[in-house]
């Protein structure tokens, strides 16, 4: 928890050196998880020796300086290798640091390493990147364990581990295996918000146009922005405090001016309307969830919170939507790659064009590739009105959807935000990426449609011993109010802590103040 | 009460049998039902990405039935929405010089140079059609 291990920190409990070796040494016997693609040790020791002088002088940068964070590999690093785990980057290193992690840096913030992601954060599974997948870190948890069909052989255990949901999953498993503190992740799609229910961490996808996309690989322009994963709410809206705000070089965040706020403690709900949108109930959504999210609408409502149900009907075209224009975004973003200035090149060099296309053709995964021609489909001439400009009309109708409920007096919209709780790896990966997506980013792509702030908040276990989370979505630049909703709601639930041999045979005392701050 | 209520429904209401959303309407004749050889062909020359075999076919033929889905939604009246962020102005800056020659930085990354030049194969040859695609490529 920041705020504790920033005291801890403050008070000379531990030292950032001390910090960030603990996180150095769990992340290398955490390593079979495969959150990380590269572990910038040199320069994360580097960086906790100058924090370390920093306490000393008593002169700390602020809330965030010492902290271990993690970084998802589509964000430029300076000096990092920066894969966005595709062939047609391996090997690049960013000449510059992206917005969000100059920010981070500036506070004093120590970057350890660079996590794992669906190629190009296409995906929801954390499972299609060149580096291979994410493996949640719940599969080898003990709650999960014991509620395993008992096995003999340890192999059977092997393969029963579940994903980390994506595309953000190596941030999500990061933070959740506590080799970090903080984590940055992207969401298009939902990419923050699914990986973080699947691990049972706070997942936050801020409004669009609030947090820099400078720096941030994009995939879809008008829909991206940086995710923020943590172990508690607070948390999030600390790193939120020292990330937003205008920066001239993304001309697509707001000029308004941003303070940062400490979230209040709620105690009083009575003021709030809470929005239970019904089409949320969506084709697949499993009993568990339903009955979690029928409890805590039930909770609100016995805390003295009006909740209603409330109607946006265009929900379930949202995916299709987002089909035909996030296809049609890629296919004009990943037209950068063509290995003349930087990333892959291929061998190739008969002509230009031909050079072009075999680079492509290397670097690129069936993924990406089937995105790309998809996307140019609907570009064609004689496909534009169609699709592409029929695309951006249901997408105003989704948008109005949002501006017509939170018109009529609804605060904050209450959902699930995955279907189910974490598949196995050998049941997810029988369907493709793209009716994987289409499926699972249902519940959490339509605030992407209308730019919203949305959270996701673990909320409990299910039966086979793997965390849930529900979904809050709030209004445009209203996060206080969307963060103080989450706080209180999280501090309802007390969501049980992971219990991982690898933390507890790391954990002289470090890592306490995490758990004790995680329990209300 | 109705809040009550809802609740109770909620939890009465069985769970929808799960589909796959793309079956969930069934997919209806459009006017390109099969992509001509000669769209696969424009397509793999605009994106420079090729399909490289009969399944990358197929997935472009399931993504335009899922793309499908959208003629079912009224959009009579409705202007097409670029960015949630219409409302607001998008500021330019001045057009002053404020940084740059980083060009070593810059070329570090590229795999052929000379001197500040990034050195392309030559250009002006067009990509051979898709049946002299294996023929040509075959050098790569």
């Amino acid at each position: 928890m920041c705020f504790q291990v920033s005291a801890a920190l403050r008070d000379g409990h531990v030292t950032p050196t001390e910090l960030c070796q603990r996180c150095l040494s769990l992340i290398k016997s955490t390593k079979f998880l495969n959150a990380y693609i590269t572990v910038a040790e040199e320069s994360a020791l580097k960086q906790a020796e100058e924090s370390e002088e920093r306490y000393r002088r008593g002169q700390p940068l602020g809330v965030l300086d010492g902290i271990p964070i993690a970084v998802k590999d589509n964000f430029n690093t300076a000096g990092i290798e920066t894969t966005c785990a595709s062939n047609m980057l391996k090997g690049y290193i960013s000449p510059y640091n992206a917005t969000v992690v100059q920010k981070l840096l500036d506070q004093g913030a120590v970057l350890l390493g660079k996590t794992n992601l669906d190629e190009f954060a296409m995906g929801s599974g954390s499972t299609d990147g060149v580096f291979g997948p994410v493996r949640n870190p719940w599969s080898y948890s003990r709650q999960y364990k014991e509620k395993s069909v008992p096995k003999s052989h340890s192999e059977d255990e092997e393969s029963n581990w579940v994903i980390t949901g994506g595309s953000s999953g190596g941030s999500a498993a990061a933070v959740s295996s506590f080799t970090c503190f903080a984590a940055l992740g992207s969401d298009t799609g939902g990419s923050t918000r699914n990986p973080a229910a699947h691990c049972g961490v706070v997942g936050l996808k801020p409004t669009y146009g609030l947090i820099s996309r400078h720096g941030l690989i994009p995939l879809v322009n008008s829909m991206d922005v940086p995710g923020i994963l943590t172990r508690c709410v607070d948390d999030a809206a600390v790193v939120l405090g020292s990330l937003a705000g205008h920066d001239p070089k993304d001309s697509t965040t707001i000029q308004d001016n941003f303070k940062p706020f400490e979230l209040p403690n709620l105690t009083d709900v009575s003021k709030l309307s809470i929005g239970i949108p019904k089409e949320y109930h969506a084709p697949g959504l499993s009993s568990e969830i339903l009955a979690l999210w029928s409890k805590a609408a039930d909770l609100f409502k016995n805390a003295g919170a009006k909740v209603i149900e409330v109607s946006l009907p265009h929900t379930r075209y949202s995916i299709v939507c987002y089909h035909v224009l996030c296809t049609a975004e890629v296919a004009s973003n990943m037209a950068r790659f063509d290995g003349l200035e930087y990333g892959h090149r291929s061998d190739m060099n008969k002509s230009t064009e031909s050079m072009y296309a075999a680079t492509r053709r290397e670097g690129f995964n069936d993924v990406v590739r089937g995105r790309i021609l998809s996307g140019n489909y609907f570009l064609l001439k004689q496909n534009y009105e169609n699709y592409f400009v029929k695309a951006q009309k249901v997408r105003r109708l989704i948008a109005n959807d949002f501006v017509k409920v939170f018109g009529s007096g609804v605060d904050i919209l209450l959902t699930p935000t995955t279907l189910s709780d974490a598949a196995p790896y050998t049941e997810f990966i029988k369907e493709d990426n793209r009716t994987r997506s289409a499926q699972d980013d249902i519940l959490t792509q339509a605030a992407n449609m209308a730019g919203l702030p949305a959270i996701n908040v673990p909320t409990a276990l299910s039966e086979r011993g793997l965390p849930v989370g529900l979904q809050f979505i709030g209004r445009s630049f209203q996060e206080k109010q969307l963060l103080t909703v989450a706080k209180w709601f999280e501090k309802q639930v007390k969501f049980p802590m992971i219990q991982l041999e690898e933390v507890k045979r790391h954990d002289h005392g470090v890592f306490q103040h995490q758990k004790s701050a995680s329990f209300s | 009460m109705r809040a009550l209520r809802l609740w109770r429904g909620l939890r009465a209401r069985p769970v929808p049998p799960v589909r796959a959303l793309r079956s969930a309407v069934p997919p209806r004749p459009g006017p390109q039902q099969q992509v001509t050889a000669e769209v696969l062909g424009q397509l793999e020359h605009l994106a420079l990405v090729d399909f490289r075999d009969a399944e990358g076919v197929e997935r472009l033929q399931k993504a335009i039935r899922f793309a499908d889905q959208l003629r079912e939604v009224n959009t009579d009246g409705v202007e097409p929405m670029d960015s949630v962020l219409e409302d607001r102005c998008l500021y330019l800056r001045e057009d002053d010089v404020t940084e740059g020659n980083c060009t070593r930085e810059l070329l570090k990354n590229a795999r052929e140079k000379v001197e500040e030049y990034f050195v392309a194969p030559p250009g002006n040859i067009p990509l051979p059609k898709l049946e002299d695609q294996e023929t040509f490529l075959q050098g790569s």
